[in-house]
């Protein structure tokens, strides 16, 4: 069974339609990384899947249960979370405050939980008790990620993880999305590195005005001349 | 000098209550409130109406300390009100703000529908209790203590003091140690990711109603201990609460504090120059400083 | 009698054809309804009882006031976003800058009792001239001050303003008397009623005009009211559908787009928030025509900021026609309620009644932002 499936999806900001029905598919313990030209429709689907944005037309299934139409709070007890690309983290708390934030919903001990979100992001264990609002991009991106990981997620949609960010970070950020992986957390995320990203990706889905154009698994997207040219940048 | 210094320290900490709750209200709810001075009239004429019109029923002991106007009446009172008026500012969202929420109305919106419900408050006083100036305990005789260094101070001055940074204190602690405190200060930095979080936005929503308003009702009624109650006292509040607000950065209880303290001295320490009724002029021309030096008040960053 | 009577029915006749025709939707809609509203209206008073004239000259003159705050208003906050809150303090100011430059300097015994700033004994045209100017130079101060910060840093300064205003009016003698009101503030073309009549009207006005007498002095002060908020509202319409009208309204709409146009949004904001200001000026300047005695009490923000606030939300705000629709029709409200609240309420309870009224104006404005945001004659869009 799939952890998630979203069928023909229709979605968009207000009156403007955006997605003109599209449809992903998640195995639990997968990468999938969605890709296009900008304006694609990429981040309207992660927050449709999210909640954050009312679907129009088709339906979403998390993990066996429909959760077309629900609201975001709802989505995040069942084990989905979300990192938006910009404004992810909480800039006046610290480093672990913004973590319990990530914890708020639950009602047990997290401690564990923290010190395991701790040791993905090592550079942030210094610093602790420090503002984020006085981290660097790349540091602040953690914070994102481990904030919602607080929460023991089955699934976490990321939002172009590396824009903005140095290449050396980048490639940090990277090796942290695949050590998330390892412990067992599906990931879908939708990245500008294209090329970077559908390497360690089980599988890529390029989207288009709106569309589904192809779908495949990472290495075979990479070698496919067609979209190399139209989608990779030759 | 140090004597209007020493006044000024008692009257910001009646104005930092005020600018807390206000820049809470301002960095969660979102909009700029202009019914928080209205709200500090409320709890002061809620204790008026406990201890003059209740409490004699019940059968509460009038007697108080000395030359204070504390006693069982006023003790007992404070805590009601502050929670009346919480309650009531919780119904006031429930009625008017929140569905203006559902509908994403923009932040003027909702500031202009604060002007109504400012309006609501300070007519139903008007109308209760109608225009003239009360004092709590009329004809009370308060004899001022003097302390070294010339200074003179009323107990109830003392109590005022001690009473508003312990509450000041105690916030702090709320907010820097509970789930909530802390849920309420991510609301305050991203609502939007407060909510995608988990966080239960609308409890946090209606929790800084009810602390807000609680604070403002304590801050109105140490206002009404020291000086006179009237109808327009709150609105008479505004600008000193703004000022401090956004002298301590918007969306920060402690800068507010701070904000509340030194528009209270300099309005203070601005009547040995001039004419004592331009006080609010001078909290108007601190924010006018402020907004023209470092708009993003104190404690802000650049953003 | 009978002059008045006429002309009064006239004027009342040209108002009430005018508000009728707002809710026309078609030139041939809008003629109609001008015209039974005129006849309606023109007719009633012409035959009406006496007292009724007497009764409401004043609430006319007075809602045209409000009409001509509400039209500044609408121009800062329905054309381009701009909350202001300190209404009362830009009429003031017109009405005390318009009162001095009308005014002459007390002298002799005169001089002890009335303190003012100066006394320029000009022609009122000058007082309405001045009242704009300092308006506006206010406006503009606060408008530079706040209108580059977020968007309620404005509202909070004009209450500053409005605050600050008021100490300095009450405290200051030397300005404009302080706390004792200030008077004999000279009415405009009081001398169309003085017998001999103005030396510069032309010999047939004199002759028909001479029945009049100086109680008959609110009958031209209507008119003159009636046909300056008309040629406002005239003005004004011009600006609102003109190029930089437009810019507004798009500001209002969408800043950030407005200011990728490459239109510097700061520099229009202020230019509305000044002609606004500049249009509260002028009501202000209006009002001491009708009143000859004013304090600074009497710009109280309850009844000159809230008042003109549900005016506005009421009528359509981005509507000029809603403005002043709605300046009328709330303000017919209110003196109903008076009139009401007179026949009905025991005298003990006089105070509460009133102030239960302008409770019911706070809901008022709530029910409107909550139930009915666009007013009763919605914003028109595109070119009419």
């Amino acid at each position: 069974m799939a952890l998630l499936e979203a069928r023909g999806i229709v979605s968009g900001y207000g009156g403007m339609e955006i997605l003109h029905g599209v449809s992903l598919r998640v195995e639990p313990g997968q990468i999938v990384t969605i890709i296009g030209p900008n304006g694609a429709g990429k981040s309207t689907l992660l927050k449709t899947i999210f909640g954050l944005l009312s679907v129009k037309a088709g339906s979403v299934t998390f993990n066996g249960t429909e959760i077309t139409g629900w609201s975001p709070d709802r989505i995040v007890r069942l084990g989905m979370c979300f990192v938006p690309q910009t404004e992810n983290v909480f800039p006046s708390l610290t480093v672990q405050e913004n973590f319990e934030m990530g914890a708020f919903i639950r009602t047990d001990d997290y401690r564990g939980r923290m010190e395991e979100v701790f040791e993905f992001f090592p550079d942030l264990k210094a610093r602790r008790h420090v503002k984020v609002g006085a981290l660097s991009g790349g540091q602040r991106q953690m914070v994102a990620m481990g904030r919602a990981l607080m929460l023991d997620p089955k699934l976490l949609l990321l939002d172009e993880p590396s824009a903005g960010l140095a290449p050396k970070m980048v490639e940090l950020i990277f090796e942290r999305i695949k050590e998330i992986n390892k412990s067992g957390v599906a990931v879908v995320m939708v990245e500008q590195n294209a090329r970077e990203a559908l390497k360690f990706s089980d599988h890529g889905y390029v989207l288009a005005s709106g569309e589904n154009r192809f779908d495949d698994t990472g290495p075979a997207l990479l070698q496919n001349e067609e979209i190399g040219r139209l989608y990779l940048g030759g | 000098m140090l004597e209007l210094t020493v006044y000024g320290i008692i009257y910001g900490s009646i104005i930092a209550l005020g600018a807390i709750g206000l820049t809470l209200i301002y960095g969660i709810l979102r909009f700029a409130n202009f019914a928080h001075g209205d709200l500090m009239s409320a709890g002061a004429y809620l204790v008026l109406f406990l201890i003059h019109v209740v409490f004699p029923v019940l059968g509460v002991p009038q007697e108080r300390f000395g030359g204070t106007s504390f006693g069982w009446p006023l003790i007992l009172a404070m805590p009601l009100s502050a929670v009346m008026t919480a309650l009531l500012a919780i119904a006031l969202d429930q009625i008017f703000y929140r569905p203006l929420r559902a509908r994403r109305a923009s932040p003027v919106i909702v500031a202009m529908a604060s002007l109504g419900t400012a309006f609501i408050v300070r007519n139903l006083i008007y109308i209760f209790w109608g225009p003239d100036k009360i004092n709590y305990f009329p004809g009370l005789y308060r004899p001022a203590w003097q302390l070294p260094l010339d200074i003179r101070i009323r107990p109830d001055e003392l109590i005022i003091v001690v009473l508003a940074l312990s509450l000041v204190a105690l916030v702090y602690l709320f907010l820097q140690k509970t789930k909530l405190g802390k849920a309420m200060r991510a609301t305050a930095d991203n609502p939007d990711l407060a909510r995608v979080t988990g966080i239960n936005t609308e409890q946090v929503r209606l929790w800084t109603w009810g602390i807000g308003a609680g604070l403002a009702a304590v801050a109105g009624i140490m206002y009404g201990v020291n000086a006179q109650l009237y109808p327009e006292m709150g609105w008479g509040f505004l600008l000193p609460l703004f000022a401090a607000a956004v002298l301590g950065t918007v969306g920060n209880p402690y800068g507010a504090l701070i904000g509340g303290l030194v528009i209270g001295i300099v309005q203070r320490l601005s009547t040995e120059w001039l004419n004592p009724a331009y006080q609010p002029a001078v909290a108007f021309l601190v924010l006018i400083i402020v907004l023209l030096v470092r708009p993003q008040g104190l404690f802000g960053g650049r953003s | 009698m009978e002059l008045t009577r006429l002309i009064v029915s006239a004027t009342f006749g040209v108002l009430g054809g005018w508000l009728w025709s707002f809710f026309g939707r078609s030139v041939t809609a809008r003629l109609g309804l001008a015209l039974v509203g005129a006849v309606l209206l023109g007719v009633t008073m012409l035959f009406a009882p006496g007292e009724w004239v007497a009764y409401l000259l004043a609430p006319a003159i007075t809602a045209c006031l409000y009409a001509v705050l509400a039209l500044g208003l609408n121009i800062q906050w329905g054309l381009t976003g701009l909350f202001n809150i300190g209404v009362a303090a830009f009429f003031a100011v017109g009405a005390f800058t318009s009162a001095l430059i009308t005014k002459a300097m007390p002298t002799g015994l005169a001089a002890e009792y009335t303190k003012q700033l100066f006394g320029l004994n000009l022609p009122f045209i000058f007082g309405v001239l001045g009242a704009m100017l300092v308006s506006g130079v206010i406006a503009l101060l606060i408008g530079l001050l706040t209108l580059r910060l977020r968007e309620d840093y404005l509202a909070i300064a004009t209450i500053g303003i409005s605050e600050s205003l008021r100490l300095v009016f009450q405290n200051e003698r030397w300005l404009a008397n302080g706390p004792q009101p200030l008077s004999g503030i000279p009415k405009p073309l009081f001398c169309l009623v003085e017998d001999p009549p103005c030396a510069w009207l032309p010999g047939f006005l004199k002759e028909l005009l001479a029945p009049l007498d100086s109680r008959d002095y609110d009958v031209i002060l209507l008119v003159m009211l009636v046909l300056s908020l008309i040629f406002i509202f005239w003005v004004l319409q011009r600006v609102t559908w003109s190029p930089w009208g437009r810019v507004l309204r798009a500001i209002r709409e969408d800043e950030w787009a407005t200011s990728a146009f490459g239109k510097n949004v700061f520099a229009f904001k202020v230019q509305a928030f000044v002609l606004g200001a500049c249009v509260m000026g002028i009501g202000g300047a209006l009002f001491t025509a009708s009143v000859s005695t004013i304090d600074f009490g009497l710009f109280h923000p309850m009844s000159y900021t809230f008042m003109i606030w549900v005016m506005l939300m009421a009528g359509g705000s981005g509507n000029h026609k809603g403005a002043v629709f709605g300046a009328f029709a709330i303000w017919a409200i209110w003196m109903g309620t008076t009139f009401l609240s007179d026949a009905l309420v025991p005298f003990q309870f006089k105070t509460q009644v009133f102030y239960v009224r302008y409770l019911l104006v706070g809901v008022l404005l709530l029910a409107i932002l909550l139930f009915r945001p666009q007013g009763i004659l919605p914003e028109e869009k595109g070119q009419k």
